[in-house]
């Protein structure tokens, strides 16, 4: 102890942090929070309002539809995307220039800004000039997506397939490259078919990847909005209005605070929890 | 079981191969005789682990044949020759129990649960495995899993011939000789066919019966041992075997004498005519060199003592020769003079043995 006076100085060197944290998170979280139990008529006068915006809410069908409709596309995205990702990712070579080449391509997809990759897919959907939508049609589709609910989903998810499976592809191959060529040698002296290479060494090797893979996607789709506003603006009607669609058409077009904060709060609940089972139930099999 | 045959093998990685130096293996004639312990020791890129992967169907020589008894088995594929291969780092299935693990090769195959069950149990025991059959095998340390790469190769009743690809390099120093006594206790047990590769000369010289020794893609000597320690074939065996390594120096032969700085040093055989232009060496090792009243004159210049024996290096004009001594025999003073053992004492010829037998 000699020698040394203790005091609290230290503590300043965390106060950055703190400050950070507090505007970039608490504070504005606090506000919603705050919103989400008032009523105001505008001038910035407000009344204390408890759970009623929480209750209406919950209790409206409008709400409802908008979590049915996300709960759907989500899961549609990850059947689709995992088991795409994980085939691609097997099937690209394992070394040499194309390897190279094939990851760039991957990646591609994942650096273009997220509303040109609505704005482009709008175009190259349109019924009439675009390339997909006009050979839809002249191969005797009835497609447009303006206007039929069914279009438009196809055209959603394809996007969102487009845009986000290599994500689920670069991590299985970087799952993939950390298996030692000695484990495949194994197997082929074992006598193990392709499928039970895939069952019993690649998938328990791509497992914790695959994981962040699935939480990564599972998140990114449930909050999912400029590409989807950009592409179909929620329409035809209301046939694609997502929950963050439907949260910003409240908050902003209706402008109804205290009903917006009160459903950003049960929406970023839902995530975390879904999240949390997700996790759980990934990790399950490592506890014991 | 089976006698393995390497006939006129020779691989290479590239396609058009246009130097000599870009062969991995060269000029290869080698047979393991059925039931022998092998061993492959070599410095690490001498094309060991080639080798391996071609006895194991794992690579195709680019030309050659490899043979099981009378049987060609050039391609066959790595499953259809009935061979065992343990790798450096041990491959086990993740999730699978240990049970599993062992009984994958047979499932595979096809055979019957009751079968396997009995080969499976009859394995365990036998690598005492037995008591953590049901434990998943993710779990076990390096050593359970190389024991379980090992028990693969081992329930299939047919196996030809076990691979080792340096088996013990993960392995923790005090594991290492009770994995070790294990393999030599399975190999007179089953008298099955066992090539254990490594860099490592204390392993090699304690599993096998046979050791040969590689370097840059040949086989510069096969023997026993005892045939590497007191005959070694090449300059390159006498100093990558023991240690300290054996003195080379440099030498020259007229009328049928050898000799160093001058000196006239007797040899194991009459080394007759070395091929002209040659770079000669005489060979001997240190255990086989000792002070003496007469000979070559040399001075002492670094004493290390070594537990039994000391390692004595002396000099004569620019050549380093070092002696082992006796801990308890007195070193002469700084001034002395060497006798080299004659019966152990080779002439080389551009890092050939010269005369005697082709060993």
């Amino acid at each position: 102890m000699s020698g040394r006076t203790p005091n609290q100085k230290a503590w300043w060197l965390v106060l950055p942090v703190v400050v950070l944290v507090a505007f970039n998170a608490v504070i504005p979280l606090m506000t919603v929070v705050n919103y989400s139990v008032q009523e105001t008529f505008g001038d910035n006068q407000f009344f204390f309002e408890g759970v009623t915006w929480f209750e209406q809410i919950l209790h409206s069908s409008r709400f409802h539809d908008a979590l049915q409709r996300q709960l759907l596309f989500t899961a549609i995205i990850l059947a689709i995307e995992i088991p795409l990702g994980v085939a691609i990712a097997l099937a690209m070579p394992k070394r040499g220039a194309w390897a190279s080449v094939c990851l760039v391509l991957m990646a591609m997809p994942l650096l273009i800004p997220w509303n040109v990759v609505g704005a482009m897919w709008n175009i190259f959907a349109l019924p009439d000039i675009g390339l997909l939508g006009h050979s839809l049609n002249a191969l005797g589709f009835d497609y447009n997506f303006t206007r039929q609910p069914f279009s438009a989903w196809s055209t959603l998810i394809a996007m969102d397939v487009w845009h986000w499976t290599s994500l689920v592809v670069l991590l299985a191959y970087a799952g993939l490259s950390s298996i030692p060529d000695a484990f495949y040698q194994a197997a082929k002296i074992d006598g193990a078919s392709a499928w039970a290479v895939f069952r019993y060494i690649q998938l328990p090797k791509m497992k914790r990847v695959l994981m962040i893979a699935v939480l990564l996607r599972f998140m990114d789709s449930f909050m999912i909005y400029t590409e989807a506003i950009v592409l179909t603006g929620g329409g035809p009607g209301n046939a694609t209005s997502l929950l963050s669609i439907d949260l910003v058409k409240i908050a902003l077009g209706q402008f109804d605070l205290g009903p917006a904060a009160a459903m950003s709060l049960i929406y970023f609940l839902i995530i975390l929890l879904l999240s949390w089972v997700f996790y759980a139930v990934m990790t399950r099999d490592e506890a014991h | 079981m089976a006698r393995i045959s390497l006939r006129n093998l020779r691989h290479c990685y590239r396609h058009n191969p246009a130097a000599e130096s870009d062969w991995a293996l060269k000029r290869f004639e080698l047979e393991f005789p059925d039931g022998s312990a092998n061993a492959l020791l070599g410095p690490s890129g001498c094309g060991k682990t080639t080798l391996l992967n071609i006895i194991s169907g794992l690579l195709k020589p680019s030309e050659g044949s490899v043979w099981f008894d009378e049987r060609d088995v050039t391609s066959l594929a790595p499953d259809a020759r009935e061979i065992a291969q343990v790798f450096q780092f041990p491959v086990v299935y993740d999730t699978m129990s240990v049970y599993d693990n062992l009984a994958f090769p047979l499932r595979n195959r096809g055979v019957p649960g009751d079968a396997v069950d009995r080969r499976v149990r009859e394995i365990a025991a036998m690598l005492d495995l037995g008591d953590m059959l049901d434990r998943r095998a993710s779990g076990l340390t390096a050593d359970g899993k190389q024991k379980i790469s090992l028990g693969r190769g081992l329930v299939r009743s047919d196996v030809n011939v076990i691979m080792f690809d340096e088996p013990l390099t993960v392995i923790d120093p005090q594991l290492k000789w009770r994995l070790r006594s294990k393999l030599k206790e399975l190999h007179r047990r089953l008298g099955i066919t066992m090539i254990y590769v490594t860099h490592d000369q204390t392993e090699a010289l304690t599993f096998a019966d046979r050791v040969i020794v590689m370097n840059d893609g040949i086989v510069v000597q096969a023997g026993t041992p005892v045939d590497l320690f007191e005959r070694p074939q090449h300059t390159f065996v006498g100093h990558f075997i023991g240690s300290p390594g054996m003195n080379l120096l440099p030498a020259t032969l007229d009328g049928g004498v050898t000799r160093f700085a001058g000196h006239a040093v007797q040899m194991a055989a009459a080394p007759g005519a070395a091929p002209v232009g040659a770079q000669l060496q005489i060979g001997v090792r240190p255990e086989f060199v000792s002070f003496a009243g007469t000979g070559i004159p040399v001075n002492i210049e670094k004493v290390a003592d070594a537990g039994r024996f000391r390692v004595v290096e002396t000099r004569h004009e620019q050549s380093t020769i070092r002696l082992l001594v006796g801990e308890d025999t007195p070193l002469p003073s700084e001034r002395a003079f060497l006798r080299f053992d004659p019966s152990f004492t080779y002439l080389y010829a551009d890092g050939w043995r010269q005369g005697g037998e082709p060993g």
